[in-house]
């Protein structure tokens, strides 16, 4: 496993002339870990669905080290090498947590011994593996949360996009999360992108951060100049609070 | 693995005694039955047969036919016609029938997943198809049209072209009720049946792991409308006569859906506890009708038995059997 150089370029969607995302176009670079944030409606979840394959862009190309994966279907774009998650999380509720992941092993491993196997082990990496008999349904939610993460991890992907999996969690369970996708980075190499309003994750986990509001890219940048950018201060940080 | 290992894989010994034990009982039940229980247990295993058929698509893929009449109907009709009209006994137009309703149950398909009518859209259009297929059999010259298509009652034992009595009848749909059992065991275990599984529980996710969903569901409307077009020729040479009026009746439809609503939904023992459960109390029913002149007793109890369950026992009467006798199977 190892990570793939995701670039978005002139990206545009429209909802029955509601124009949602509007000419944005950002790198992730193979093996980095990147972070999408902006106001609530700005967009950041259609970019994700563009890229995953859930809608095709009226305007611009997605392309997976160099490859174009716009207008691909979704398990298409998970061929390609595209692991997501969802904000509003997706169990497969009437499944246990380990046939869950399971789902998600098969893809690269058509062997159901072998599925469940490679399912096991990413369920103990993300701390699942007792929970492995439940049915999905009974999870909390920050299990839930972990479960998606599995399940998107099991495709084997050399893309991971993360919708907002800190939300809803603990601090301490935040820093579990970002330790264990550091750790993931950097021994897998995986490239990563995340939706992210927990600033306290972006600003541990980011190498670069891409700011969206009203559809458009207004800001880029590391951590330490989108913390003092003006605009993103204006509309979606705020002011600091005066000394 | 041998297929036979991979069957067993993970099954208790408990469990597969029992079920040598249960066919063992069923292929000798001929010679402890009268020619009534025969007959009885003979409604059971077709529909056993036909509910774990339908399962694949509701149980498994989570897709709602409730026009499934429509492959049984033509699959009947067409072996049942081959045979009238040119002597082509059904050991030959099965694969004609077989390949008839799995082109219907592509175009149905098709029509439904390419399109993403689910749930409710994707019944109605079930039946629609259903309904005027039925209709374009009433004026059929071919099948009879509304008047029907009898076959020649013949009690000479001709086992390939399916002549014969009860006893044959018995054997057959034996024989089909055990190899749907393998088949849905085999495929439930398989990447296929996971596949199934993640999509009826929610498709979009499905996808987003690599599930190909409208070629899965694909597979198993054919397979589900293939298998049941078997139960069709059965059917038609079971009773040697068909009309459109009835093959293709919503009712007949329903019917199907009943053991593994009531036996439990995506289990592959649902469909025959649930058979064994509506038939058996179907016939009492049909008795105490005619006992006491009141018609249409079995309707009323299987309306009842199906709101009772949908009330009481949601997930059907197997997996709380199953549990209370200290079986694994849960609903997947």
């Amino acid at each position: 496993m190892s990570g793939a150089r995701l670039e978005l370029d002139g990206i545009g969607k429209s909802f029955r002339g509601l124009r949602a995302v509007h000419n944005v176009s950002f790198d992730v670079p193979a093996g980095a870990i990147n972070a999408l944030i902006g106001p609530n409606g700005a967009g950041k979840t259609t970019i994700f669905n563009v890229i995953a394959g859930v809608y095709r862009p009226d305007a611009g190309s997605v392309r997976l080290d160099g490859r174009p994966i716009s207008g691909l279907r979704p398990d298409r774009v998970c061929d390609a090498g595209v692991g997501r998650t969802f904000q509003i999380v997706k169990p497969f509720k009437g499944l246990s947590v380990l046939e869950n992941v399971t789902v998600g092993a098969l893809h690269r491993r058509p062997a159901l011994a072998d599925a469940r196997a490679y399912a096991a082990d990413i369920l103990m990496q993300l701390g699942l593996h007792d929970r492995r008999n439940q049915a999905a349904e009974s999870l909390t939610l920050p299990d839930r949360k972990r479960l998606e993460v599995a399940r998107a991890l099991a495709t084997e992907p050399k893309l991971l996009l993360l919708d907002e999996v800190m939300a809803g969690l603990r601090p301490t369970e935040i820093d579990v999360m970002v330790t264990f996708l550091q750790e993931l980075n950097r021994r897998t190499g995986l490239t990563i992108l995340l939706i992210e309003h927990v600033m306290r994750a972006v600003m541990a986990l980011a190498a670069h951060i891409v700011v969206v509001s009203y559809g458009e890219k207004i800001a880029e940048g590391t951590p330490a100049e989108i913390a003092r950018h003006q605009a993103v201060l204006d509309v979606y940080l705020g002011e600091p609070e005066p000394a | 693995m041998s297929l036979l290992a991979r069957l067993t894989d993970g099954v208790p010994a408990r469990s597969l005694w029992g079920l040598g034990l249960l066919l063992v009982l069923l292929l000798v039940a001929p010679a402890l039955l009268g020619k009534y229980g025969l007959s009885v247990l003979i409604l059971v295993l077709y529909f056993a047969y036909v509910g774990q058929a339908w399962n694949i698509m509701m149980g498994f893929a989570g897709q709602l036919s409730l026009g499934h009449a429509l492959y049984a109907g033509v699959g009947g009709y067409i072996a049942a016609g081959l045979f009238f009209h040119y002597g082509i006994g059904p050991w030959a137009g099965v694969f004609v029938a077989v390949l008839a309703a799995s082109v219907a149950g592509s175009i149905v398909g098709y029509l439904g997943f390419r399109f993403s009518l689910a749930g409710v859209y994707f019944a109605l259009l079930t039946i629609a198809f259903s309904e005027f297929t039925r209709i374009a059999f009433d004026h059929w010259g071919w099948v009879g049209g509304s008047g029907g298509l009898f076959l020649k009652v013949d009690a000479t034992v001709d086992i390939p072209n399916l002549r014969g009595g009860p006893l044959l009848f018995y054997y057959v749909i034996l024989a089909l009720a055990v190899g749907a059992f393998v088949v849905c065991r085999v495929l439930l275990e398989s990447r296929l049946g996971r596949y199934w599984l993640a999509i009826r529980e929610d498709p979009e996710a499905a996808q987003a792991v690599g599930v190909p969903v409208l070629r899965c569901k694909m597979i198993a409307v054919v397979i589900s409308a293939a298998m049941t077009s078997l139960a069709g020729v059965w059917n038609a040479f079971y009773y040697n006569n068909l009309f459109p009026e009835t093959a293709f009746a919503m009712g007949r439809s329903i019917e199907f859906t009943l053991a593994p609503i009531i036996g439990g939904l995506g289990t592959l023992f649902g469909p025959i506890v649930g058979a064994v459960v509506l038939t058996g109390l179907g016939e009492i029913f049909t008795d105490l009708s005619e006992l006491f002149h009141v018609s249409g007793l079995k309707q009323i109890f299987y309306g009842l038995a199906l709101l009772v369950i949908v009330m009481y026992r949601p997930a059907g009467v197997w997996p709380w059997l199953a549990e209370r006798l200290g079986f694994a199977e849960k609903r997947r």
